[in-house]
């Protein structure tokens, strides 16, 4: 660990990182020019299949063998590179496009020539406006440089890439709602399979990739394969990009071994808690990943380990310190918001589900909790996601962890800041605990109340009959 | 219906020389429909919002349904109805930016202007939009105006500072 040498951001520090000119003078396009003319594409996919390198997008499926699932007999291959980096408290992608355009450049010829992509397009959030056009200077450069276009190093090989803005959805990060956007259609995630590798943009073959993912792979053939496994913990190989932010003293993104510790990340690169405080937890990976105790964080953020404090997994990598002065309750509001908002509305318990939790969290913390709402909200959490099979992508899973997390690890606290804050205005009203029981309303006694609900006597409105007042 | 009334009706709102950048990114995708977010982009930046004339004429430049452009349009929250202020800065409420007190400084930013969150100042200069995560973390608490300038960490001086700056000197 001690000997580790950077090799994704070894150029963020020279000046003019991002130019032709100096990529070239450090190496540069060397490990295209190498596939490229003396390697078998099949080969490259075989290099990157041994490094065992795992997707950095969140979901760390293995790179190779997702290009290994594209048909033989394919036509047509088109690339998407992912660089919708929305995942709260994530930033990696967005400085690798900025410092370092050529690098990703590069591990997109490589993907490409690997998988026999013609086109590319490189899916980027609008908001990335200066690294938008960082790449678009890039790009242009690469191709009269050769390094794109036709007949690549004399190779035979064709490759454009286009970039194409996104415009404001969390949802377009998932690979199929990526697509969809692509499309020119809202970025509503699909039924799979069909896989993209089989059936995917405009119907295409295509492989889906993060920005990430492919800068470490000129890394691999240049290296080899055996040289990216000496990096990491078993199963989590490679250098990784670190996120810290929130209540550290130094905000910051650091590549490191995979499997650093969350403690070492926050103590050592992060600069410890702020105003010299305590940790009170960490989200590991994004804030769909869930949520790490102060206990839980000698966590080796890496692909495995995460599972056992009961997180969702590695994520983004990307880690948010809370100090101790911060209530829980403010953690769950501020996620719960963020997926309420951002859930796409297409599958039911995703749209339904996230709403309702934000509105109980939201009353919770304006002092109209009850203690049984902890388990109804818990009871939530289990029934959306992929996990338990109920909706179309993993939003909803994202949306699910921090609550499940929040409640098996802060419970204790939970209940006291529900005991603590009681605010009459803001409590559940006897009709809406009807309703909830299915017990029936009397909708007229219903209309006559509107807008006096909360001064009427509960009583009023409910009737015992068995017919539904529908 | 409306898709009959529309390849009638004269283009009139997308000048000429729009109508050819939004058509240069035809050849870039195998589908026409493709084109739709790329021109709904240009659109935006130009009228600084997305009429619902300009969506018909996207739609029949792109062989496409005016209701598919209104479709995608209205699913993303970048694209406005309303004019937005010459302006827009997103200021960022997700979980990085909260813990440091982002969502004081965009009720902040938004009385000092006078204005709901996602409103338009009155001079029409500014709007100020609450945003999740704008993967500029390090800058926690952070903001980014829609010319690409970052803003952050901010606190209550800087906040204001950072609207005077993007004012150009108005003073609130
Ligand atoms: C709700 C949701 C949002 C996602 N957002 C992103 C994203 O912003 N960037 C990304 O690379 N992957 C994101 N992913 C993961 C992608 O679906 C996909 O797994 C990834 O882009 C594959 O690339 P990789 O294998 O190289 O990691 C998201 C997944 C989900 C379920
Ligand atoms: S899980 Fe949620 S975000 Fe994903 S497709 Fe279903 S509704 Fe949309
Ligand atoms: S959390 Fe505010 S910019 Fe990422």
């Amino acid at each position: 660990m001690s000997n580790f040498e950077p090799v994704l951001s070894r150029n963020w520090n020279v000046a003019d990182s991002h130019t032709l000119k100096v990529y070239e003078s450090r190496g540069g396009y060397r490990s295209a020019r190498k596939a490229l003319t003396e390697l078998d594409p099949d080969k490259v996919v075989t290099i990157v299949k041994d490094s065992e390198l795992r997707g950095r997008g969140g979901a760390g499926f293995p790179c190779g063998m997702k290009w290994g699932f594209l048909p033989k007999d394919r036509k047509q291959t088109l690339m998407c590179i992912n660089a919708d980096e929305s995942e709260p408290a994530t930033f990696n992608n967005r400085i690798l496009m900025e410092k370092d355009p050529h690098q990703l450049i590069e591990g997109i010829v490589l993907g490409c020539f690997a998988t026999r992509a013609t086109t590319a397009y490189l899916y980027i959030r609008f908001e990335y406006i200066h690294a938008f056009r960082v790449l678009e200077a890039a790009i242009a450069e690469a191709r009269a440089a050769g390094h794109l276009g036709k007949n690549i190093y004399g190779s035979g090989f064709d490759l454009e890439i286009w970039v194409h803005r996104g415009a404001g959805a969390y949802i377009c990060g998932e690979e199929t709602g990526l697509i969809e956007s692509l499309e020119g259609k809202r970025g509503w995630p699909r039924i799979k399979p069909p896989f993209p590798a089989v059936d995917g943009a405009f119907h295409h073959p295509t492989v889906v990739n993060n920005v990430e993912t492919l800068c470490c792979v000129p890394h691999i053939i240049e290296r080899g394969a055996d040289w990216f496994k000496s990096i990491g913990t078993p199963k989590s190989y490679g250098p990784k990009l670190y996120c810290v932010s929130g209540h550290v003293n130094k905000q910051t993104c650091v590549e490191l071994p995979l499997g650093v510790t969350c403690r070492e990340l926050i103590d050592v690169h992060g600069g410890g808690v702020w105003k010299g405080r305590k940790a009170k937890a960490a989200v590991p990976g994004g804030i769909s990943m869930g949520l790490l105790s102060a206990a839980e964080l000698d966590t080796p953020l890496d692909f495995e380990s995460l599972r056992k404090p009961g997180c969702l997994g590695l994520g983004t990598a990307a880690v948010t310190v809370i100090d101790d002065h911060t209530p829980i309750i403010d953690y769950l509001y501020n996620t719960s918001r963020f997926f309420a908002h951002e859930s796409c509305g297409q599958c039911t318990p995703c749209r339904e589900g996230t709403g309702w939790m934000y509105k109980m969290i939201k009353r919770i913390k304006a002092g109209g909790g009850r203690i049984e709402d902890l388990d109804q909200m818990a009871t939530f959490a289990n029934n959306l996601g992929i996990m338990p099979g109920t909706t179309i992508c993993g939003l909803a899973d994202g949306a699910a962890w921090p609550v499940k997390n929040a409640i098996a690890k802060f419970r204790g606290e939970l209940e006291e800041y529900i005991r603590a804050n009681q605010n009459p205005a803001h409590a559940v009203k006897p009709i809406q605990t009807a309703i909830a029981q299915g017990r029936v309303v009397d909708l007229a006694a219903l209309a006559l109340s509107a807008g006096t609900v909360p001064a009427l006597p509960s009583n009023d409105l409910l009737s015992d009959g068995s017919s539904h007042a529908r | 219906m409306s898709v009959e009334t529309s390849i009638e009706s004269k283009p009139t709102l997308l000048s000429e020389s729009l109508r050819e950048r939004i058509l240069a990114y035809v050849p870039r995708y195998p589908s026409k429909r493709a084109v739709v977010l790329p021109a709904l982009h240009l659109v935006q930046e130009l009228f600084r919002c997305v009429p619902y004339k300009a969506m018909e004429e996207i739609a029949q430049l792109l062989d496409v349904a005016p209701a598919e452009v209104h479709d995608t349009m209205s699913f993303y929250g970048f694209f406005t109805q309303a004019p937005t202020g010459e302006k827009r800065v997103w200021m960022c409420r997700s979980i990085s930016c909260m813990l440091r007190g982002g969502d004081e400084l965009i009720d902040r930013a938004c009385s000092k202007l006078g204005i709901e969150p996602g409103g338009a100042s009155a001079d029409g200069s500014i709007s100020i939009v609450p945003a999740e995560c704008l993967g500029i973390c390090d800058y926690a608490p952070a903001a980014l105006c829609d010319d690409g300038r970052i803003f952050g960490p901010l606190d209550d001086a800087s906040t204001d500072a950072m609207l005077a700056e993007i004012r150009g000197g108005k003073s609130t």
